[in-house]
């Protein structure tokens, strides 16, 4: 089983890379773009077959380590 | 005679400069490699220096913050012991949740290393003992993730408490935007005083030839 953990800043916390990637997208003349937030994405191979005990095992990930979760939020994807 | 106790990560590249420093000011040190798990009995301060630990690889500070040796540091404070985080190290003492808030990329982006002038917010703990209030500070700092975010609710119960040591400002003691950080804020302490975290570097400004010795004061207050 496979997981995906994407990490982004809260909302209400300034992106200051989202920021200037908005810049450089308007300074290129792509019109339309509201916002831009930036984030990573960890993928993590596992050995578990159990999506529940899973899902458990990557939340806790998150909390202790991938994400900070005083600036971050994260979202678990299991396929 | 004070000890100090200086952690060594793989990257940290500030344990030298720091062990210059408090040996020139009549302590004795130990680097302590970040494999270890224990102090030296007799520490009476243990520095995290700067440096870029793990490379700053998933964030500034995040994996450091698992070294074995991290378990004694965070025994030690919560036993009452001083620590001292000075950039680098001030991001591993957020992670480890030794201070309160984070710190984020800068707002520029930029990896910003120069001169800063910084005003002292309140000097009622051990580390700016013998600084004035307002007083003006010439220190370098140099990082690129220094923008120290804190939610309302936290920022008000840490200005209550008298937990910001220091503000980026400009000549005339106005703070200035430098790096994005929720008012200025350059340092922090925690609630019992007695762990302290700063994005600029004292240990760099001992010598007036070098720039400036305001960092002297600052040291000298953690070992007096």
């Amino acid at each position: 089983m496979t997981a995906i953990v994407n990490i982004f800043l809260k909302q209400g916390v300034l992106d200051p890379q989202g920021k200037a990637i908005h810049h450089a997208l308007d300074a290129m003349n792509f019109e339309g773009v509201e916002d831009v937030r930036m984030g990573k994405q960890i993928v993590l191979k596992l050995t578990s077959t159990n999506k529940d005990e899973a899902l458990k095992e990557v939340e806790k990930m998150a909390e202790d380590i991938l994400a900070n979760t005083v600036i971050e939020d994260y979202t678990i994807e299991l396929v | 005679m004070k000890h100090i106790a200086i952690l060594q990560f793989p990257g940290t590249n500030c344990d030298l400069d720091t062990k210059y420093a408090f040996e020139k000011l009549n302590c004795t040190t130990t680097v302590i490699w970040h494999k270890e798990t224990e102090l030296p009995a007799n520490t009476d301060l243990i520095v995290v220096p700067g440096g870029f630990s793990y490379g700053d690889y998933l964030r500034s500070g995040a994996i450091a913050q698992f070294s074995p040796i991290m378990k004694a540091v965070i025994e030690f404070a919560n036993n009452g012991g001083k620590v001292l985080g000075i950039c680098n190290g001030f991001q591993i003492l957020t992670e480890v949740g030794l201070l309160p808030g984070a710190l984020k990329r800068n707002i520029g982006l930029h990896f910003i290393s120069k001169f800063q002038t910084l005003k002292v917010v309140n000097n009622t703990n051990d580390f700016l003992q013998k600084c004035n209030k307002d007083e003006l500070l010439n220190i370098p700092i140099a990082h690129a993730d220094g923008n120290y975010y804190i939610d309302e609710e936290n920022f008000k119960e840490l200005e209550s408490n008298e937990q910001i040591l220091l503000r980026y400002s400009d000549e005339q003691g106005n703070p200035i935007v430098i790096n994005g950080s929720v008012t200025s804020i350059a340092g922090v302490c925690n609630k019992t005083k007695n762990v302290f975290g700063l994005m600029p570097h004292p240990e760099r400004a001992l010598e007036t030839i070098l720039g400036s010795e305001d960092g002297i004061k600052m040291l000298e207050g953690l070992i007096a």
